[in-house]
Parts: structure tokens; C-alpha cells; sequence
């Protein structure tokens, strides 16, 4: 996977955050077996000791979990998945809007931006 | 035990102080950043760590014992400059370094050189800059020490040849050793570092968890650094 990790904060907490989203986006689909820490650490050009970090706090919020000796695999429970992807969602739209109320809109010019920008994406998309 | 520990370690030439009261411990499983502008102390530092010079005052110890013979068997040091035989070939250098280190892991030399496709039987001095580097980081990391003194290992090569360092400095990770890294060029080294030590003008001015630092101050190290010391 492509690992994007130049933003703030712990690298460990960059790199929880993109496997969430890689679980959401099915890169890495249910039961589906992770990296060792090893290997990740190397594809993701980090210390060992926080690739551990970050499968441990995955490991912590239940979204991976590990077998003694196979390795770890990431939750086969659609319900928590789900969660996940409405955690994210929400955390994207609050993002999303604090923008674009410091830039001055209001909430019927975003609807609007959205339902304008919907069409555009749909017609170029199909 | 820390694997490195200096108290109010000193150095001065002359009139010209170098180190002054520094006092630092590093764990083994910990790669570590000693980072500063030009002229800081850090080569100094490592150095001393090394047994290249003696101190002025205070103590550095190497698992509990002062630098010296038995010391040189746990440390791996990377000079900031070549000092290799530069007539030998790579193949050479191999023979070289496991006739000096009882540790040295040939097979794993090896298999990292074929990675990097260098004809092992072109001579030290044939070889581009870039691939001078490698080499020589290879020798240092197939060994099997407790002490990895790393004096500027990417300055002054490409930014690919960079990535193949830090990964083989990834790959090499041993829970049982630390790694010290010394360099300037932070944006580069920061992902992989588990703690950083900032020192200017031979004093200590920092001495952190890289996460920790990021969580507290909400910026990279890189950022940090600059803020530090803004010229």
C-alpha cells in the first residue's frame, strides 16, 4: 500500500490512520493477513518500534487482531468496518466544513457547491 | 542497561570547547538521531564513544566500560570520511572486514551488495560516490554489534541512495542494539528515529521521543529543529 505519512502529529498515529482507511477502501478486506512489523516498517520507511506501535493501537481499537503465531488480521466484523467507515466519513465532513466556513460559506451555498459539483462528477465519471 | 552512557562529558582543544557537560543514555532497541548544525559536537561525541579521543572531563562508557580493545568488539562505527583500503576490491573489503570483526556477517553483506548489483570484483575506488556509501554502511551494518555509531551516512548522496541507507538501516534492526545516527539533514532521517538528541555549541539542548515531540509541539522534527535554531 501506499503509505502517505508527511502530515502531523506521531508517525505511529499517521500510520493507524491510513491503515483504517486502507481496511475502509478494502485494501485490505476483512480477515485479510497484515504485514509483519518488519515488513512494514520497511515499506513504510519507519523504525520498527513504531510500526509496532501503530498495529498495537489497531490491534487496542479492535480492528486487527492477532494470532499467536500466523501473524495479524484484520476484523471480519462487518458492524465494526462499518463504524470505521462512519468515523472517518465524519471526521472528513467536520474537516470539510470547518474549511468552508473560515472561507465564509453558508450552509445553503455548500449544498449547493456540492449538488453543482456532484453533476459535474458524475458525468465525468460515467 | 544503557548500552551508551556519557556524564558531564567534556571535550576541549585548547582554548576551544567541543562537548561541555554532557550527560546522555542510550537504551539498545532505540535508533537514535544526534542532531545539530555544522559544527555542534557531534562527530566529536561520537568520536569519544568510539575511543578516537579521551574526554577532558566526565565519562563516556560503552556497556558499562570505558572505550578501548573490548569496546571495539560491540561498536559498528561509519566515519564521516572513507578510510578503507581504496585500492581493494568490494570482494576484498568483505575479507577485510571479517579478518578485523569477529562479528561480521558475510552472507548477509553479500546478500545486500547483490541487491544493489555491484560487481564485487571492482575496486573501492572505481566505484561512484553513491556506491561508495553503500558499500561502506553494508560493511558496518553486517555486523552483529550492540553499538551503531553512524556519522553522517547520507550526506552528500542522491536521494535514492538515501532510501537504500535508511532501509538498510530499517533492515538491519536488531532489538538488541541502538543505532546512533548523526546528521543535519533531518526531514530525511526522521521517520526512522525513535528518539532525538539536539546538542549545539557541545551542549545538550533537547533529548526526546520523536512522537512524543511531534504530539507535543504539533510539528515535525524538521520543523522543530528550524525553530531551534533559526539563524
Amino acid at each position: 500500500m501506499e503509505w502517505k505519512l508527511d502530515g502531523e502529529g506521531p508517525i505511529w498515529a499517521q500510520m493507524v490512520e491510513n491503515v483504517k482507511r486502507g481496511i475502509v477502501a478494502g485494501e485490505f478486506g476483512p480477515g485479510e493477513r497484515l504485514p509483519a512489523v518488519r515488513e512494514m516498517a520497511l515499506e513504510a520507511g519507519v523504525n520498527p518500534n513504531t510500526a509496532q506501535r501503530a498495529l498495537t493501537e489497531l490491534e487496542r481499537q479492535g480492528l486487527v487482531y492477532a494470532q499467536r503465531t500466523a501473524g495479524r488480521f484484520v476484523t471480519e466484523d462487518a458492524g465494526t468496518i462499518e463504524r470505521l467507515r462512519r468515523e472517518l466519513a465524519d471526521g472528513t465532513v467536520r474537516a470539510f466544513l470547518e474549511d468552508m466556513r473560515a472561507l465564509g460559506f453558508t450552509r445553503e451555498e455548500i449544498e449547493q457547491l456540492i449538488s453543482d459539483q456532484e453533476g459535474g462528477i458524475d458525468n465525468g465519471d460515467t | 542497561m544503557a548500552i551508551l552512557k556519557c556524564a558531564g562529558l567534556s571535550k576541549r582543544y585548547g582554548s576551544v570547547s567541543a562537548l561541555e557537560g554532557l550527560d546522555l543514555a542510550v537504551e539498545p532497541g532505540r535508533i537514535v538521531g544526534l542532531l545539530g548544525p555544522n559544527g555542534s559536537g557531534k562527530t566529536t561525541l561520537i568520536k569519544l564513544a568510539n575511543g578516537l579521543l579521551r574526554p577532558s572531563e566526565g565519562q563516556v562508557l560503552i556497556d558499562g566500560r570505558e572505550p578501548g580493545v573490548e569496546s571495539k568488539k560491540l561498536v559498528s562505527y561509519l566515519p564521516e570520511r572513507a578510510c578503507l583500503p581504496e585500492w581493494m576490491s568490494v570482494q576484498g573489503l568483505l575479507g577485510f572486514y571479517g579478518d578485523f570483526y569477529g562479528d561480521f556477517d558475510r552472507a548477509a553483506a553479500t546478500e545486500m551488495l547483490s541487491r544493489l548489483e555491484i560487481d564485487p570484483k571492482r575496486r573501492f575506488k572505481h566505484l561512484s560516490k553513491g556506491n561508495r556509501e553503500k558499500v561502506q554502511l553494508i560493511l558496518v551494518m553486517s555486523r552483529k554489534a550492540k553499538l551503531y555509531l553512524l556519522d553522517e551516512p547520507i550526506g552528500g548522496v542522491d536521494p535514492a541512495a538515501r532510501d537504500f541507507i535508511l532501509s538498510t538501516i530499517i533492515r538491519s534492526y536488531n532489538p538488541e542494539a541502538a543505532v546512533i545516527i548523526s546528521t543535519h539533514l533531518i526531514a530525511d532521517v526522521e521517520k526512522v528515529l525513535d528518539d532525538v538528541v539536539f546538542i549545539s555549541r557541545g551542549r545538550l539542548l533537547l533529548n526526546a521521543s520523536a512522537d512524543d515531540l511531534r504530539e507535543q509541539r504539533g510539528k515535525s522534527v524538521d520543523e522543530v529543529f528550524r525553530e531551534v535554531f533559526r539563524c
